[in-house]
């Protein structure tokens, strides 16, 4: 491995008329834990997705440990297993228990048996204080243990770098915390990981650097004391006004 | 939680006694006005002025034991046809559906034929089909076919019901949110993989209802094999014996079988969409 662990390129999309990317560009190294901020409709989720490849790119490249994954023909189950991706509406499986949604994916994809799959799985519940709920199905859980049920699904396959889409948004108040502490565990685990969030408190915390998207493009990117503090930009300035003015209604 | 004081709950004895024969009294009240309605019903029937002949040619009940064994042998082919027909609808069913949701441009021909089939099938009579089948295969005489009626006008019911089954497996389909493939996609799974273990289990749960409705459509489907004399199916059974003896009353035996193998099918499609019902409502609906 040579450069970062991923890089965009002048990422280009559109659905129809609407250029939702306009040209991102952005190295994330490994162990880096970027925050992707901004406006509602900016293109935060379909960023996420294109790099996931469920959406194809329009232009530009999305390299990932040196392949060219967005190459149209690229073998995109493989370029997936090394990515994980949790979503804010959870997506568990609901007519599969907490266990066959976790270790789906390991026994299929990757071959694992099922009793490897299982404790495998087993550890990581109990990592994240699930372990009691194994044999549950997703409807009986509450929101907070739902997306945490569906990050361990992601981390099941191993991946190399996970991307996290307002993973707390459709949580009620109370139930936030529970899910933010799986990502600073992740943090101290070294995982690379890119999180589009309206928490900006969080984003200051957690990431190393925070990435402003508007307009299609990164409009501004720093360590999170710069932007979210000092912005360089007018823009990030109005944005981050509006978000506080929000916060204090 | 951790207040005590209401935390177990104290019965009044008063209270369930009260409770219990309040539910005695409904019990009571719903038994009796059944026997009244019912009974007002056969009183109305039996003075009716044609009573006597209707009673003669279709409630025989010298007829009813003659045509008896006839019966019982025409009850067991049906329930063979049903029990073969259907694993081979739900297979074929569920083969068109999927291909019909598949976008990839090699599957363009596919999706069209599969398209054409349901719309042509579902435009014909199912009768029209037994008949063209039942009747048209065996006589062109083809080497290395079966040339048996009763086997094509099988073949005719999985032909029709196909295209039937295949719309409604179809909308279950349809109704998986696409979410859960784009999720079971990002896990890594291909798109056969998501299909067989995430979208087509749901999409089946849902559709299990309407599902067994055209399973006791199909039952009933299976008297039609009668129109061509094949085999000593009920219907058929049923009818020689009436044409013979110009009593109708083996038509109301063979509906009395029909009647007990699809009432027990109803219950439990009812049973199974109540039970859906129950399901959705406690998942709040889906994300
Ligand atoms: N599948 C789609 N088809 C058409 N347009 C889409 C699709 N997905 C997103 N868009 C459009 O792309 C734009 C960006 O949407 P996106 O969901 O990426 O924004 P976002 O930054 O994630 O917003 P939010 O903060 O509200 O989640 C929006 O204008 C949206 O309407
Ligand atoms: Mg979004």
């Amino acid at each position: 491995m040579t450069g970062p662990t991923l890089q965009l390129r002048g990422v280009h999309k559109a659905y129809g008329d609407n250029a939702v990317l306009r040209g991102v560009s952005l190295d994330i190294d490994e162990h880096e834990v970027v925050a992707l901020i901004g406006p509602s409709g900016c293109g935060k989720s379909t960023l996420l997705r294109c790099i996931d490849l469920l959406e194809p790119i329009d232009a530009g490249t999305i390299v990932f440990d040196d392949d060219d994954i967005s190459w149209p023909g690229f073998d995109v189950n493989s370029a997936r297993r090394n990515i994980g991706i949790v979503f804010q509406s959870f997506n568990l499986f609901p007519h599969r228990s907490v266990m066959d949604n976790i270790t789906l994916a390991p026994r299929k994809v990757l071959g694992a048996g099922r009793s490897d799959a299982e404790a495998q799985a087993m550890e990581l519940l109990n990592r994240f204080g699930l372990a009691d709920k194994a044999g549950d199905y997703p409807d009986r859980l509450s929101g907070g243990q739902q997306q945490r049920v569906a990050i361990v699904r992601a981390l099941a396959m191993q991946p190399k770098i996970m991307l996290f889409d307002e993973i707390t948004s459709a949580l009620d108040p109370e139930l936030v915390g529970e899910v933010l502490n799986v990502i600073r565990g992740l943090k101290e685990g070294g995982m690379t990981m890119v999180l589009a969030t309206h928490e900006m408190a969080f984003a200051r915390e957690i990431a190393t650097r925070v990435a402003f998207l508007d307009g299609g493009e990164v409009a501004e990117l720093g360590p999170p004391e710069q932007v979210l503090s000092q912005p360089q930009q007018e823009r990030t300035r109005r944005f981050l006004r509006r978000v506080t003015e929000a916060g204090r209604l | 939680m951790t207040t005590t004081s209401d935390a177990v709950p104290v019965y009044d004895p008063a209270r369930l006694q009260a409770i219990s024969a309040r539910r005695r009294r409904n019990t009571a009240v719903s038994a009796v006005s059944t026997v009244l309605v019912l009974g007002a019903l056969v009183l109305l029937v039996v003075t009716s002025p044609g009573w006597p002949a209707v009673r003669e040619s279709f409630f025989n009940g010298f007829y009813a034991r003659d045509v008896l064994p006839n019966i019982l042998a025409g009850l067991r082919l049906t329930v063979i046809l049903f029990v073969t027909a259907e694993p081979v609808i739900l297979v074929v069913a569920l083969f068109l559906a999927v291909v019909r949701g598949l976008s990839a441009p090699i599957f363009t021909p596919l999706r069209y034929l599969a398209i054409a089939y349901a719309d042509v099938v579902r435009g014909i009579p199912t009768i029209l089909l037994i008949l063209m089948f039942g009747f048209g295969i065996p006589a062109l005489n083809l080497q290395g076919l079966p040339d048996s009626p009763l086997f094509w006008a099988w073949f005719a019911l999985v032909v029709s019901y196909s295209a039937y089954v295949s719309e409604v497996l179809r909308a279950g389909l349809e109704s998986v949110h696409p979410s859960q493939r784009a999720a079971a996609r990002a896990l890594g799974l291909n798109q056969y993989q998501s299909l067989r273990y995430v979208v087509v289990p749901q999409a089946v749960r849902r559709v299990t209802p309407p599902l067994l409705n055209d399973f006791i459509a199909l039952q009933k489907d299976t008297a039609l094999i009668a129109v061509i004399g094949a085999g000593i199916e009920m219907t058929r059974a049923a009818q020689i014996y009436a044409f013979d003896a110009f009593n109708y009353t083996p038509f109301v035996v063979a509906a009395c079988f029909y009647i007990l193998l699809t009432v027990p099918l109803s219950r439990w499609a009812d049973w199974m969409a109540a039970r859906q019902r129950r399901r959705s409502a406690a998942a709040g609906g889906v994300l």
